[in-house]
C-alpha cells in the first residue's frame, strides 16, 4: 500500500500563529483517517495543507507524490476539498456550478450529470440557483462538486454538518463507493459516533499536531495505541 | 492554457447574465455619467462636442472599475476563490479567461455609449474602422491591467476602495491615448491617430503577457 499523504515535521504559519507546529502524518492508499480534536487544533489548516492550499514552511510534505513545499498546485487537480464554506457560486445554478467543477478537473461534463443523479439533485433543483438553495441543499451541491471532480483523495471537514439524517446516510455511502474505487479519505469530525463508523484510523490532533492515533477496534478510552502504517 | 481560459470566461460571462449586475446596474450607471457630463457642459455645445471622446473614455474607465471589481467579487462569495485555486485551473489560463469576460463586458457597454455620445453630444463618425480598432485595444488594455490589480486588491479587506486607487493611474496612459486617436475618429479634434494606437498596443501587449506571467502567483497570495 503506498503511501498517500507523508508529512514529516511539517510546519504552516497563519501569520506568525504556528497552525500546524511540526506534524508527521501518514495516510496509505485506501485508508479512511478521521482527524479529531478540540476547536483550533490546526484539523482543518491540515486539511487545507493537504489540498495545497496552505504553504508548509518547514518540514516535508507530500500528498500523492506531489512535494509542497516545492508545488502546491500540482496536487489540487487530483483532491477534492469539502470545507466549511460550499465554494460555490450563488448567481449559477447547481447544474453550472457542477459542469464547471467538473471541466476544470479535466473531466467531461457527464461527470457533473452523474453526480447531481447520485446526490438526487438531478430533479427540480437542477436549474435552481445555488443561491436560492437551502443549507442543506446546498451542502449536497457541494459535496456533489467534490463527487464530479472524482479525486483520488477526499479532503472532508464536518461533512456531515448542515445535513439530514439520509443526506448523512448517503454521504457515509459515498465515501464507501469512492473507497472501493480506489480513493482515500482524511476527514475531520466532532461527529465522533457517526464518524467512526466510516474511519479505519483515528488521529487526535491537538496544538497543531498529530499527537496519537488509534486502529479501529482499539478501545477509544484505552491508552493511546500509536497506529502502524501497514505497508 | 486556452482551454481554461475559455471556461473561465464562459463561466464568468454566465454569471453576469444570470446575476444581470452588468445590464441592470453597470451599464445603466455608465449612461447616467454621459448624462450628467452632457448637463454639466450644455451650456456651450461646442464643449462638449470637443470634449466627447474624452469623456466616453473616463466613463469607461469609471465603468471598468465596477466591471473589475464584479469579476473578483462572485469569487469571494462562498469562498469560491479557494474553489477556483482548488479547481486545478493554470492561472494563466484563469487571467485570460477573466480579462476576456471584462473585455466583452466593456466592448458592448462602449457599443452602447457610443451610440449615447452620438446622440446625446451630437458628433458624427469619420473612422469607423479606427474607432473600432481603437476599442479594441484600449478595452485589452484596461481589462489586462484590471485584472492584474484586481487580483493584488482581491484578498484585502479594503478592496473595493483600494482597487480604483490602484487602477486608475495606471490606466493613465490608455485614458490619453485612446481620448486622442479617438478624437480622430470622431473628427472632434484633427490629429495623427497612429502614434496613440501604438501606444494602446504597447500597454494592452505588455499588460497581458505580465497577467499571464504573474497571475497565478498573485492569486496565491490573494
Amino acid at each position: 500500500m503506498g503511501l498517500i499523504v507523508r508529512f514529516r515535521s511539517a510546519v504552516s504559519l497563519l501569520g506568525r500563529f504556528p497552525a500546524l507546529a511540526g506534524v508527521d502524518l501518514d495516510v496509505g492508499a485506501g485508508e479512511v483517517v478521521l482527524l479529531h480534536g478540540p476547536n483550533g487544533a490546526g484539523k482543518t489548516t491540515l486539511l487545507r495543507a493537504c489540498a495545497g492550499l496552505v504553504a508548509i514552511g518547514a518540514g516535508e510534505a507530500q500528498v500523492l507524490g506531489h512535494d509542497l513545499r516545492r508545488d502546491r498546485r500540482g496536487v489540487r487537480r487530483r483532491v477534492g476539498l469539502l470545507g466549511h464554506a460550499s465554494g460555490l457560486y450563488d448567481d449559477l445554478t447547481v447544474e453550472d456550478n457542477l459542469r464547471f467543477a467538473a471541466r476544470a478537473a479535466g473531466h467531461p461534463a457527464a461527470a457533473a450529470d452523474s453526480a447531481m443523479t447520485r446526490l438526487g439533485l438531478d430533479g427540480r433543483l437542477r436549474q435552481v440557483r445555488v443561491g436560492r438553495l437551502s443549507a442543506g441543499q446546498r451542502r449536497r451541491t457541494a459535496i456533489a462538486s467534490v463527487v464530479a471532480r472524482r479525486p483520488e483523495l477526499w479532503l472532508l471537514d464536518e461533512p456531515h454538518a448542515g445535513l439530514d439524517a439520509a443526506g448523512r446516510d448517503l454521504l457515509d455511502a459515498l465515501v464507501a463507493e469512492a473507497v472501493a474505487d480506489g480513493a482515500t479519505v482524511v476527514l475531520a469530525s466532532h461527529e465522533r459516533e457517526r464518524a467512526d463508523g466510516l474511519a479505519t484510523r483515528r488521529l487526535l490532533v491537538a496544538g497543531g499536531r498529530v499527537v496519537d492515533g488509534l486502529l479501529r477496534g482499539d478501545q477509544a478510552d484505552g491508552p493511546a495505541k500509536q497506529a502502524e502504517h501497514v505497508a | 492554457m486556452w482551454r481554461d481560459a475559455g471556461l473561465v470566461a464562459a463561466k464568468d460571462l454566465r454569471v453576469e447574465l444570470r446575476s444581470r449586475v452588468a445590464t441592470n446596474q453597470v451599464v445603466p450607471f455608465a449612461v447616467l455619467v454621459l448624462i450628467l457630463f452632457a448637463f454639466a457642459l450644455d451650456p456651450d455645445r461646442g464643449i462638449l462636442g470637443r470634449a466627447a471622446a474624452g469623456l466616453f473614455w473616463v466613463t469607461v474607465l469609471f465603468s471598468a472599475v465596477l466591471a473589475i471589481q464584479r469579476s473578483f467579487a462572485i469569487e469571494a462569495d462562498d469562498d469560491a476563490r479557494d474553489s477556483l485555486r482548488l479547481s486545478g485551473l493554470d492561472g494563466a489560463g484563469i487571467f485570460l479567461g477573466k480579462a476576456a469576460a471584462v473585455a466583452l463586458e466593456l466592448l458592448m457597454l462602449e457599443a452602447v455609449l457610443a451610440v449615447g455620445v452620438v446622440v446625446l453630444y451630437d458628433v458624427s463618425l469619420h473612422d469607423a474602422a479606427l474607432l473600432v480598432l481603437v476599442c479594441l485595444l484600449a478595452t485589452v488594455g484596461i481589462a489586462a491591467s484590471g485584472i492584474v490589480y484586481g487580483v493584488v486588491a482581491a484578498g484585502l479587506r479594503v478592496s473595493d476602495t483600494l482597487l480604483p486607487l490602484l487602477v486608475l493611474p495606471v490606466l493613465a496612459p490608455v485614458l490619453l491615448a485612446a481620448t486622442r486617436a479617438s478624437e480622430a475618429a470622431l473628427a472632434t479634434v484633427p490629429g495623427d491617430a497612429w502614434p496613440w494606437v501604438r501606444l494602446l498596443a504597447v500597454f494592452a501587449t505588455i499588460y497581458t503577457v505580465f497577467g499571464v506571467v504573474a497571475f497565478g502567483p498573485l492569486l496565491e497570495e490573494a
